[in-house]
Formats: C-alpha cells, structure tokens, sequence
C-alpha cells in the first residue's frame, strides 16, 4: 500500500532565456490522494510547473516539493513520481515489450499485468515498436505507462489529447477504477475540461505563469451560478451583484452572476419562472483567464456559454 | 445529469432519496459501489463518497461490512413521511390560513375535503412529491 504524495510550489519563478517567466512566483499545493486538475491557455506554464513537479528542471527561484522534499536528484521521491507527457518516453525504435521492462524495474509499484490488460484493451500489440504507432495509440501507450507505473503521484500532461473519444473515455474509466482502488495524486492537465472536470477533486488554474485558482472543485463551481428567463425577473434577482456575463433576447436574458444563490433565493427564482443552472468549469476557466473583462469591455460581447 | 446549481454531491444525494422514495431503490436493495458510481457517471469518487456520506449519516442507506452499501429498512416510509409534512406545510398552511383570513370555519374545510374524493391514485400523488 502507497501513500499518496502531496505537492507544493512556493513563489516559484522560472525564466527562460532572456527572462521570459514560463512561471511567475506560482504558488499552488496538490493535496494528497485527490485528483487535481491544472488548467491553463497555451503558455500558461502548466508543462513548466510539471516538469518542475517530476524533477526534470528546478526552478529559478523558490521552491518545489514533492512528498515534503526537494525532488531534484532525489531517487527516494522520483521513484514514486511518474509524468506521462503527450509522446510517452519510451524507445522508439525497440518493442514496447522491452519499454516497459524497462519501467517495471524502474517503479516500485509497477504492475505489468494489468499493463498488458490496459495494452490489450486499448488494441496496442506489445511486440510493435512505438515509431510505428499512430498518435493515438501513442497516447494511449502513455495512459498505460501512467496507470500501470501505480505512482504515489501520477501526471497527465495532456497525455491523451491524441487520443479518440471512445479511447479517451476508455481511459476516464480505467483511471477512476484503478484510482478507487489504489489511491494516490494524479494530476490531470488537459484542454478538453468539459469532458474531465467531473474526475476532479481539486484545480489549479494557471494564468500569465501565476496560479488563480487553486481550489476544490466545488468551491469553483460555487463562483458562479447561471440564471435564465424574464428579463425583469434576472434582473431583480441579480439586484446588487456582480453580474459576470449578460445575454438578451427578447424578453428573456441570461445572466451568470458571480457567487451562488442561497436555496430561499434559488426557491424564489425558480417560483418566478426563472432557470438557475450550474455555470462549467470549463466556462469559469474561460472567464478567468479572459484577456480582459467582456462585461466592461463589450456588454454585448456573447457571454461563455 | 447532474446540471443543477447545487453541488454535484448533493445532487447525487436527492437523487438517490428520489429513487428511494419512489421505490425504484427498494428497501434492503443495494446500493451501487462509490466506485461503480464513479466510474458510470464518470466523477470523481470522492464526490460520489461525499454523497454516500450524507446519507448513510441521514440513515437511508447503512454499509455492511464486506457487503457494500444498502437501503435501510423503513427508509421509504421515512422519506415519506418527511415529504407528507412538507407537503401539509407547503400547500395546506397557506391554504388554512387564507380560509382564516376569509372566515371559513375549519369543519367546513373538513366537509369540502370530504365532498371531493381523489380522483388520482395515492401513487400518482406520490409520485407528485418527489421533486
């Protein structure tokens, strides 16, 4: 039985060159047995924060830990610290036989049977050598290398972006069911938040290098709360809050009001013909990481979804 | 599933009472797993748990070691009665106290209850009550 590692960066800056911050004094913590989503845009410095996490840099200032230490050289902590990048680190030229020979003595948890299950499952002959994979199943061999290496802390960077949908849920489902039934941390960052936000305990949300959003999942959700219906209606119950986006048509507007609704107000509305409908993660994502407020900026701007 | 403003723990919670309450969860059935919740609705596990907790600890579903997790026995006749008292005060209370208001004496409520019979089964009007 593992203990899930817990992470933590702390006023962590890395430069690039000619001092681009890929991050920014980022400050977020991963806690332990959770699954936490990092979300960000392109650029934001996800790859940067994870590569920190997995050891394969250090930061320019501040500092990361994994498990309470400094992962950087550390063998004790980085045997239990697998990061699945999109390609997969695996020969490319040998079979994937001898890769992931390679990854059982090199993981301490390694299960090479369900390995071989996973590979079975995802339709990946174990003889093949990766070269010759197409981009899916290269991802998927990446899952498999993931869920089948049982680390105390497991990383997704965008590992099954190339992945189709029926693979991809192939993998929700495999990783929810070997999660349950061998918890640790994973870390899920991805782009296509609308299909993984449900997985998600916990998200970070990383902007311009710095966090924004390092909370539970549900306390995300309660940011916002979408009302939808007559016009005179939203707008009383918007009365006096900050309203995050507005849409009208005829005499019906939609409306996402920043904050939740007390059960005496969602009563209320839904007496006034008023829907009231939780606002996605992947919408909230979208408002957060706006370039600049589209209710100042453009009132008639169409509003996330 | 699972689009409502409240979080998604609580509405796995109500749905569950739902489903108790109408009957498609029978007393001493067994519950889905957390993690056959998770995987099937593809959520998180702990979210799922978080459900369970709620009501394991409102006692509408008890774990058996080993077992896994069930419906607790008079479980359907407490929801039941919870929804009937919530029914009485959310339709009849306002509707005495208009007839206060208005000056209708309380037996004549009683014999225009008596006068008009259901015409809907005892079922149907559970079924009713379960939103």
């Amino acid at each position: 039985m593992t203990t899930p590692y817990g992470a933590e960066l702390t006023d962590v800056t890395v430069t690039y060159g000619r001092g681009n911050r890929a991050l920014d004094e980022a400050s977020f913590a991963i806690r332990p047995g959770t699954i936490t989503g990092l979300l960000g845009r392109n650029g934001a410095g996800k790859s940067t924060a994870l590569a920190l996490l997995a050891a394969l840099r250090r930061p320019t200032s501040g500092s990361v830990r994994v498990d309470g230490a400094d992962p950087f050289e550390n063998a004790v902590v980085m045997g239990g610290v697998q990061l699945v990048r999109e390609a997969g680190d695996v020969i490319g030229d040998s079979s994937i036989d001898e890769s992931l020979g390679y990854y059982s003595e090199l993981r301490p948890h390694w299960d090479s049977e369900y390995a071989f299950a996973l590979l079975d499952q995802f339709g990946i002959d174990p003889s093949a050598t990766p070269n010759k994979l197409s981009r899916g199943k290269k991802s998927a061999l990446g899952c498999t290398i993931g869920l089948a290496s049982r680390a105390p802390l497991t990383i997704f960077d965008e590992s099954y972006l190339g992945m189709d949908a029926p693979s991809r849920y192939a993998f929700y489902d495999a990783l929810l069911e070997d999660y349950t039934e061998h918890p640790r941390t994973i870390v899920l960052s991805s782009h296509l938040i609308d299909e993984v936000e449900r997985l998600f305990e916990d998200v970070v949300v990383l902007h311009h290098g710095r966090a924004v959003v390092a909370e539970t999942a549900d306390a995300l959700r309660g940011r916002a709360v979408s009302l939808v219906g007559p016009t005179t209606a939203v707008s009383k119950l918007a009365d006096g809050r900050h309203a995050l986006a507005t849409r009208s048509l005829g005499g019906t507007t939609q409306l996402t009001l920043e904050g939740s609704l007390e059960p005496s107000e969602i009563a209320l509305a839904r007496d006034a013909g008023v829907e009231i409908a939780r606002v996605s993660i992947q919408d909230l994502f979208i408002h957060l990481t706006q370039e600049t407020d589209p209710v100042s900026a453009d009132p008639t701007r169409k509003a996330a979804r | 599933m699972f689009d409502g403003p409240e979080p998604i723990y609580i509405q796995i919670a109500q749905q569950i009472r739902a489903q108790i309450l109408s009957g498609d969860l029978p007393e001493e059935a067994q519950v889905m797993s957390t993690t056959q919740y998770a995987t099937t609705f593809r959520i998180n596990p702990a979210t799922a748990a978080k459900a369970f907790g709620i009501l394991v600890d409102e006692g509408l579903i008890e774990k058996r070691r080993g077992l896994g997790m069930f419906v607790a026995s008079g479980a359907h006749e407490r929801l039941l009665d919870e929804h009937r008292a919530a029914y009485l005060d959310r339709v009849f209370r306002p509707a005495v106290e208009q007839a206060d208001l208005l000056g209708i004496p309380r037996d004549r409520l009683v014999a225009y209850l008596e006068a008009h019979p259901s015409t809907t089964s005892a079922s149907a009007l559970a079924e009713g009550e379960i939103r």
